[in-house]
């Protein structure tokens, strides 16, 4: 049962209540979970947070266009055997000491149970995933070389993490959990902002999150502002000694939010154009 | 247990296989799950469905199912259901008569508040029980009404349908993941899928990969002292050109042709890609930005970009007759052409023979003389990903444009 312990959150990062269960039965049942969601919600700090809480080491795997399923398991480096094949200082018939644990490889081979993110995955070429079914699934490799089995002492906890900017295979995914973050609604990004300033004020706070929702809310935005940026937002109010009311006659330091020059003139151009209310995306 | 509900989702669209529904079972018997409604729907969610896509069908069967989680009302699907056959066809329209129109558009913005014009729509929402074609006040297809589509209220609030005069306020949306849903539209990912067919291999640029037969061969020849050999990687040398209409008939289609855009545009492996706008129909200048301000010679097309490019025309090619045969047939006031758009296509066509058209609307709507004449010249396709697909089947098959560079 995984009722009333585990994953709760930790001090520096509010995970909602579906989150929380569905970290809790992942892990329990050891499966990976797959995390997408807006950028700017936190994706990449939930691995951090559960970490933190579980008291796991974590293992960040990045995932960058170049990266390929094997570098995550083990790497052969051949052109160094082959250079130290030319002197014979170096006992070469050992091919042990040319092969290096991936990350995935290192969190299977450790003693203790780690968790491990492998981070925006979907940047990776699309095969990507389905080369590493078997791996995950099984939590244990082969490797040919040395004709052996890696597999996990301990199986590690996984997060993965996906913009939405490709999809994952099917088959990926049905070995998976999977959580869509939603963009946390006002009361909870007041939270989430008091985790990072517990001493703000409540009016300033309020006003900001207020006018920050409003621009979020403008249509056709090219880059919507996420909670990131209007943890920077706040910063910047409040090392600038802003006030409740400046924030909300004029916006100041629009570019903390803002951060695309297109996004910028279009919404100084609706906000002059206010009157007539045209342009903003109504809620009914 | 529960089974039917697995059908249920799989009947919703929900694309639940056996594996993941027997993992959801076993982690439910193994008293994961605590006794909660709330519980079950998020990790049961969390294990039946993996794609935000699905979730707002999975809100659709778990509320069927299990009746707790509160999703809006039926009423608005129904309504959306009424103005999807429209019964009269959309009414055409001189250029005064749309003048005339936007007058009247204006004049409506100005008059009356959206907020209140929302509140009368809800409230006839909950109010009306049946079909509405024509008419002037309740929500329907054709009329006057300012609630429904293929109307012409000026200003009106459009519930789905397609934007033929760019006077809807508001396609009015519900539901919390409606907007996830990727049944009908393609998504940039399966843009990218598909464009990522359109390659021509070969070895260019930098020399980085290691040629492990010749770095064998030339170290046997050296005596045993190693001698790598690198090589080209091979990279995609495919060249594309994208020309898009931005004009308002385009208005329903933005986020797809964004989407294709964004897609294109992220594809790495394309040697060159360029981009260019129009409005309706080419004539002798195409444009560099969406507003159509920055103005480009069409000629510069011809002498800038040789012949090998593939050329990727997206637009409804629904137009005014005028505009695709007539001198001056321009749809903006202050220009003019002193050929026809339709020779310009002739002439894109004859220096890019490997050119396609992609047509955002579906292909019932094309039975209009514009659109079929464009359709002889280039080869249309919609603009799905079955159509993608063909069209890029279509811009590879043909035969290899001989002079290169």
């Amino acid at each position: 049962m995984v009722t009333g312990q585990g994953y709760k959150g930790s001090e520096d990062y509010i995970a909602s209540k579906p989150l929380m269960e569905i970290v809790n039965v992942s892990v329990a049942l050891g499966k990976p979970l797959v995390i997408k969601g807006e950028p700017g919600t936190g994706k990449t700090l939930l691995a951090h947070s559960i970490s933190t809480a579980l008291n796991k080491k974590l293992l960040i795997w990045n995932v960058k266009s170049t990266t390929k399923a094997k570098d995550g398991l083990y790497v052969y480096d051949t052109v160094q055997r082959l250079n130290d094949a030319r002197f014979k200082d170096k006992d070469i018939s050992d091919i042990r000491q040319y092969i290096k644990m991936g990350k995935l490889g290192q969190a299977f081979k450790s003693d203790e149970q780690l968790v491990l993110l492998i981070d925006e995955i979907d940047k990776a070429d699309v095969e990507f995933p389905n080369d590493l079914l078997n791996e995950l699934d099984e939590m244990s490799f082969h490797i040919p070389e040395l004709d052996e089995e890696v597999s996990a002492i301990h199986r590690p906890v996984v997060i993965i993490t996906s913009n939405s900017e490709k999809e994952l295979p099917d088959a990926f995914l049905r070995r998976c959990v999977f959580h869509y973050i939603e963009f946390p609604d006002e009361e909870m990004m007041e939270k989430i902002v008091k985790v990072h300033y517990p001493d703000i004020e409540n009016k300033l706070l309020r006003e900001a999150i207020k006018r920050f929702y409003w621009i979020r809310d403008v249509d056709g935005l090219r880059k919507k502002p996420s909670t990131s940026e209007l943890i920077d937002w706040i910063k910047a109010l409040l090392l600038g000694g802003i006030s409740t009311d400046k924030i909300s006659s004029e916006i100041p330091f629009l570019g903390a939010i803002l951060k695309n020059e297109q996004d910028t003139g279009r919404f100084i151009k609706l906000s002059h154009a206010q009157g007539g209310g045209f342009g903003f995306k109504r809620r009914f | 247990m529960f089974t039917d509900f697995f059908y249920l989702l799989r009947k919703k669209g929900v694309p639940v296989t056996v594996t993941e529904w027997v993992s959801f079972i076993e982690a439910l018997y193994d008293g994961y799950f605590q006794a909660s409604l709330n519980h079950l729907y998020y990790v049961g969610r969390a294990f039946l469905v993996k794609s935000e896509a699905y979730y707002d069908m999975f809100d659709q069967a778990f509320q069927e199912y299990f009746g707790g989680i509160k999703t809006e009302g039926p009423e608005l699907d129904k309504v959306l259901d009424w103005l999807e056959n429209p019964l009269h066809k959309l009414p055409k329209m001189t250029p005064e008569e749309i003048a005339e129109f936007q007058q009247q558009l204006e004049q409506f913005r100005k008059e009356h508040n959206m907020d209140e014009l929302m509140k009368q729509f809800m409230e006839r929402l909950k109010e009306q029980k049946e079909r509405h074609d024509g008419g002037g006040k309740w929500i329907g297809t054709g009329g006057t009404s300012p609630f429904g589509a293929y109307g012409n209220h000026p200003g009106g609030i459009r519930v789905g349908g397609e934007s033929w005069m760019q006077s809807a306020a508001k396609v009015a949306e519900e539901r919390r993941f409606r907007n996830y849903r990727n049944d009908i539209i393609l998504d940039v990912r399966q843009t990218k899928m598909a464009l990522k067919k359109l390659r021509e291999l070969k070895r260019e640029g930098a020399q980085e990969e290691l040629d492990i037969d010749e770095t064998i061969d030339k170290t046997a020849k050296e005596g045993g002292e190693i001698e790598l050999v690198f090589n080209r990687s091979r990279e995609n040398t495919v060249r594309i050109i994208l020309l898009m209409d931005t004009g308002g008939s385009m208005l329903p289609y933005t986020e797809l042709c964004e989407r294709l855009f964004s897609a294109a545009s992220q594809m790495e492996h394309f040697k060159e890609f360029k981009y260019f706008f129009f409005h309706n129909c080419i004539y002798q200048d195409v444009y560099e930005d969406i507003g159509n301000y920055k103005r480009i010679p069409t000629e510069k097309l011809f002498s800038q970009f040789h012949k090998g490019y593939k050329v990727v025309l997206v637009g409804d090619a629904r137009m005014a007759y005028s505009e695709l045969f007539d001198v001056n047939g321009c749809i903006d006031y202050f220009s003019t052409n002193d050929k026809p758009g339709i020779e310009w296509f002739m002439k894109i066509k004859q220096h890019f023979p490997n050119s396609v058209w992609l047509n955002p609307t579906h292909k019932n709507f094309w039975g209009h003389y514009t659109v079929d004449t464009i359709g002889k010249v280039f080869p249309m396709f919609e603009l799905t990903l079955d159509g993608l697909k063909d069209a890029i089947k279509a811009l590879t098959s043909k035969a290899r444009p001989s002079v290169l560079s």
